[in-house]
């Protein structure tokens, strides 16, 4: 019975999510168009003459934009609840008689979901344009659960102990861009000095971009797909347990 | 058993004793005030209350269930409107309250019903489509309202349930409010800083300043309690006159106000008669009949502030709106 009811308070934490994400138009359209910007950008200016590893730039680049795309938007949505503060809204989350881990793991999937429907909408886009193929886009939106999964639940760490939106700045310099640049999203890790290359292993977005190309281009992966997909499992897990420890720490 | 005991209890933020050792029962069914003026301590004594914020010193239980020891199950026996809005102003009102109900664990069977039913209550059943976005500021603390009773609460609280709405809408509010509370049979325990509310509504009134109770009872109690009415009297002798009242039964706090005399007078209906015979010189006198403001004067020497004080309703909800 009680277990019932904490499926149906997560449930309805998560129905709120969605709903409130798909009547945010510009939520939606800038989640679809940023990532589009991205492939034009690089995929059609340096597309043609750059070559990785043997590989057309474009095709190289897009599984980076997948990752990027979840991270950007995991991100974003976890600094959401700075919001949901603000509104007082949370209050009335918080006052229910739902334990705060309810409430996370709601949240959590709230926003995984806003996240994979934009990888689906992306992925879906780059099997038209001929960047990857149908199976391979099917296994990187598996990749992309997990991994979405995983940077939600940073994003809401982050959310929950900020304690109003003028921190964004910080949070863009300190953890989004060093995320993304330290992920091989954009050029292959190898080519890093050795004082930045230590950090690659400490960022969960590394191995998602690693599994996320292995499955998109195949060849050889930087970490090994069993590492990848431990490591991604492991940091999911810590931050998750993070997360719900913050939730439970969150005041008004 | 009373509905809420609450024993000494403190709150402090930083060195300021935001609620400083208040002590009260409020029985099953009443409906009872926390009346105070801005930054008296009432919100965060309803936080408290709530399990929302722990307090640092004392004691309180709701609905027989220690805030702090068993938070959750007192959560489970009260609603809340919050003094700001809390309602997400992107889902419909109807939405608002389906959330509301699986949070709170009802049966799923049960829950259309009720919806539909505290929907024709607060009279939003039209609206129970549109975003909340749409709603004005009345419909919003009507929604609020009917979203604290949706789960049947032993208790409610309302903070601040009228701030900053016009006053016809604040007197449709109550209305919705009593009519309520006689279909829901529930303790209503409503925070004000307007002092009318309290003197009308409330079956008692704890009276707070700077976290402190300074009375409590029922509001006409202390209003007699007080002694009378003041009245001001216009005489071209206010000395003389006034060292003769002094001595009178009935008239207290006798004082000279330049020309005029001010007084606190007993039932004046038969006094003043009196008074009038007794002294010839007395032109005339303006009475202000005596309400929970005097009391509040009397203990701290200030008003409780009537006009807006700076969390209107309104200001919160545009403060409030996502950019
Ligand atoms: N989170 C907080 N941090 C620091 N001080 C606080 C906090 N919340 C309240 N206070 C302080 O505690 C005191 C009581 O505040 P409270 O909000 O309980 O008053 P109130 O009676 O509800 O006032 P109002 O009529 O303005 O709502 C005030 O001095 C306020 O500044
Ligand atoms: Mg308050």
């Amino acid at each position: 019975m009680i277990a019932l009811n904490l499926i149906y308070a997560t449930y309805a934490i998560w129905l709120r999510e969605v709903k409130v994400f798909f009547r945010e138009k510009e939520r939606v359209v800038s989640a679809i168009v940023t990532p589009l910007l991205w492939i034009l950008i690089f995929g059609a200016g340096l597309g043609s003459s750059v070559k990785i590893n043997g590989i057309d730039y474009q095709r190289f680049i897009f599984p980076g934009i997948v990752g990027m795309a979840v991270l950007f938007g995991s991100i974003f949505y976890g600094l959401y609840v700075i919001w949901d503060r603000k509104l007082d809204f949370l209050k009335e989350v918080l006052v229910a008689p739902v334990p705060r881990s309810a409430v996370f793991i709601g949240k959590m999937l709230g926003g995984a979901s806003d996240v994979l429907l934009q990888i689906a909408i992306l992925l879906a886009i780059g099997v038209a344009l001929g960047m990857t193929t149908t199976m391979s886009a099917i296994l990187s939106f598996a990749v992309c659960i997990l991994l979405s999964f995983c940077i939600v639940s940073l994003g809401l760490i982050i959310g929950a102990n900020m304690k109003s939106p003028e921190g964004f700045n910080l949070i863009m310099s300190f953890v989004l861009w060093p995320m993304f640049m330290l992920s091989g999203a954009l050029f292959p890790v190898e080519n890093l000095p050795a004082y930045l290359a230590v950090l690659i292993p400490l960022n969960p977005l590394s191995y998602g971009v690693d599994l996320l190309r292995y499955v998109m281009l195949g060849g050889r992966t930087a970490f090994g797909v069993a590492t990848d997909l431990m490591s991604l499992g492991l940091f999911s897990i810590v931050f998750a347990a993070a997360g719900i420890y913050s939730f439970e720490k969150m005041k008004m | 058993m009373s509905a809420i005991e609450i024993v000494k209890l403190k709150k402090y933020f930083g060195k300021i004793a935001a609620v400083n050792g208040i002590s009260l029962k409020i029985e099953e069914g009443e409906i009872f005030a926390i009346l105070g003026p801005n930054g008296a301590g009432k919100t965060t004594t309803i936080f408290m209350l709530c399990g929302l914020l722990q307090p640092d010193e004392g004691t309180a239980t709701v609905a027989g269930f220690d805030v702090t020891r068993e938070p959750f199950k007192v959560r489970q026996k009260i609603g809340v409107v919050f003094q700001s809005p809390s309602v997400d102003d992107l889902l419909t009102g109807r939405e608002n309250l389906e959330m509301h109900a699986m949070l709170y664990g009802m049966p799923l069977d049960q829950i259309g019903k009720r919806i539909d039913t505290m929907l024709r209550l607060v009279g939003l059943e039209e609206r129970q489509h549109s975003q909340v976005r749409e709603y004005s500021g009345g419909m919003r603390r009507r929604l609020e309202i009917a979203r604290g009773l949706l789960h049947h609460p032993k208790v409610l609280f309302l903070d601040e349930p009228t701030i900053g709405l016009d006053p016809q809408t604040r007197q449709h509010i109550w209305n919705y409010i009593r009519r309520l509370s006689e279909k829901e049979k529930v303790t209503i325990v409503f925070t004000t800083h307007y002092l009318e509310e309290a003197e009308r509504f409330a079956d008692r009134v704890a009276i707070i300043d700077k976290g402190k109770i300074i009375a409590v009872g029922q509001p006409k109690r202390l209003i007699e309690s007080l002694g009378g009415d003041t009245a001001f009297f216009k005489t071209a002798q206010p000395e003389k006159v006034a060292s003769k009242m002094k001595k009178m039964n009935g008239i207290l706090n006798v004082k000279v106000i330049g020309d005029q005399i001010k007084a606190t007078v007993k039932n004046p209906q038969k006094q003043l008669p009196i008074i009038f015979r007794r002294f010839r010189s007395i032109k005339s006198v303006a009475l202000q009949p005596a309400t929970l403001n005097d009391l509040f004067m009397k203990y701290t020497g200030k008003q409780i502030r009537e006009e807006e004080g700076e969390g209107g309703y309104h200001e919160r909800i545009m403060r409030s709106q996502r950019e």
